[in-house]
């Protein structure tokens, strides 16, 4: 559930749009949404309290002065500019086992409670599962909801990016049955299924990158 | 990937789902699975007894909450040495109840006349103040049950003008440092606090990029969203088992605002420290 840091009233986020991470592999999505925040210099307005996330703490990350950078942080933060419409919410550890799908649920349920009018989730995929057509061009990748399809394809074609491939359900079996498969992307694919994303008015993009530490720079141009 | 022999091995993966979860993850649960999930999720249930729910009409416990002003916490074998012998051998203390809790490291056990070896979680009130509650957790609570823990023991204390302090000890190991760690001076202190947490601490703030994880980690995060003041003193060690220097090294914190007034008299804690470390030698000896 969402907590405000505070007392004051809970922050409106209507009409913004939600940055977040999946857990994955290298990191790169939380690497890329720590930037984000630092770079931004963005407030935090509060804490993503949850039971599906490993406990941790420890003093500010994006500390810039001795004031500070005693501000204790925990494993999942809200940020928010209201300049930019853009609300952030930072997972800094891995999931409790088995709770990663009650973690979608709640997490699902508070994008909508909220009224974000666009999500944008940030993953990575393991390098050496590409194919030989992957290993050409550019690791990133992007998926969106049918909301935002029209409107962001022009963006991506001047950006030359490529929509994420599907794969076959059975390989060498059968190539008929296409499914979206992203190994080390934790819960990116849940998150894209059919069956969580049933609400066709909330756009959802997904930009993804095959895993090598220099895509982290790539994802955040 | 392969190794530089040539094996071929899976790579760890930070996603914290891995490929076969994920896989399982997209067919359906059967009811078989929903009852076998139900049945473990019983098993590792937490459980609180209270030894004692005072009556209302001597203004103490309330059937649902309890008020309480000082909560302190030590988890892990030195930090709850270090309680019995600076503070609870006052004998201004009476057990006041047990956590019962399973998981695959450990089982606690309920009596409350335990030895340094055994699993346990107990809880203490000050018979001169039943505000005040101790808590010695020497037990491992998996991270599955950390969440109910918190809700639990919290769930039944009123928290008007609550204050909380928790003692820990992790490897010296696990600090990051840029300094040399043969220059460390371990064991030391380092501590967190929440933000409405105003007090002085007894020792340094623990520096970035170092992190707490752990029921200390989930104590403290419970604290900081909730805004109650909390501090976090944990004991970077290099010896694992019960050991003095170690439980020495939690010192300072007696001059802190929350233990001062229930210090009463140290002259009994060497001799009460070194029975506590004695018998754990004994019981920990692999001949007896």
């Amino acid at each position: 559930m969402f907590v405000p840091c505070g007392s004051s009233a809970p922050p409106d986020f209507e009409g913004f749009t939600l940055l977040l991470p999946a857990v994955s592999v290298g990191n790169v999505g939380q690497l890329a949404v720590d930037l984000v925040i630092f770079t931004l210099d963005m407030p935090k307005v509060g804490y993503f309290y949850t039971d599906c996330l490993v406990p941790m703490v420890g003093n500010n990350p994006y500390a810039t002065a001795e004031e500070n950078s005693t501000e204790l942080s925990i494993n999942a933060e809200v940020y928010s500019l209201p300049s930019k419409k853009l609300v952030v919410l930072q997972i800094r550890s891995p999931f409790v086992n088995n709770k990663y799908r009650s973690f979608c649920q709640t997490l699902l349920s508070w994008v909508k409670s909220s009224r974000c009018a666009k999500v944008i989730l940030l993953s990575s995929s393991h390098a050496y599962q590409c194919d030989d057509q992957q290993l050409h061009g550019t690791p990133l990748r992007y998926l969106f909801s049918p909301a935002i399809q029209k409107t962001a394809g022009e963006l991506m074609q001047r950006l030359n990016w490529k929509e994420m491939e599907k794969v076959a359900a059975y390989p060498g079996v059968n190539d008929t049955e296409m499914v979206l498969r992203i190994p080390g992307g934790g819960i990116t694919t849940l998150l894209f299924s059919e069956r969580l994303i049933s609400d066709g008015a909330l756009s959802w993009s997904l930009i993804s990158s095959c895993i090598h530490p220099k895509n982290v720079y790539l994802l955040t141009q | 990937m392969a190794t530089f022999f040539g094996e071929v091995v899976a790579a760890p993966s930070r996603a914290g789902v891995d490929d076969e979860e994920e896989l399982a993850g997209e067919r359906e649960e059967t009811p078989e699975d929903r009852e076998i999930r139900r049945e473990l999720e019983k098993k590792r249930e937490v459980h609180i007894l209270w030894f004692s729910k005072l009556s209302a009409s001597t203004g103490s416990f309330t059937d649902e909450q309890f008020p309480c002003s000082k909560f302190i916490l030590a988890i892990g074998h030195n930090s709850v040495a270090f309680l019995s012998s600076f503070v609870l051998n006052s004998g201004c203390w009476e057990a006041a109840g047990s956590v019962k809790l399973w998981n695959e490291w450990c089982r606690t056990s309920n009596t409350t006349s335990v030895l340094p070896t055994d699993a346990f979680c107990l809880f203490y009130k000050l018979i001169s103040d039943p505000t005040v509650l101790l808590c010695q957790c020497n037990c491992y609570v998996a991270e599955d049950q950390q969440f109910q823990w918190l809700e639990k023991v919290f769930g039944c204390m009123r928290e008007e003008d609550l204050q909380v302090t928790i003692l820990s000890t992790c490897p010296v190991t696990d600090y990051k440092t840029p300094e040399s760690t043969l220059t460390l001076p371990s064991p030391f202190l380092k501590a967190l606090k929440t933000k409405d947490f105003k007090e002085t601490t007894c020792c340094p703030l623990l520096e970035q990029p170092n992190i707490v994880q752990g029921l200390p980690a989930a104590v403290l995060s419970y604290c900081q969203v909730w805004q109650i003041p909390a501090v976090l003193y944990q004991c970077y060690t290099d010896v694992i088992s019960l050991d003095t220097v170690t439980i020495e090294a939690f010192k300072p914190v007696l001059s802190s605002k929350n233990l001062k007034s229930l210090v009463k008299d140290m002259s009994k804690s060497a001799e009460i420290l070194k029975k506590l470390v004695t018998t754990n030698e004994i019981h920990n000896n692999i001949y007896t």
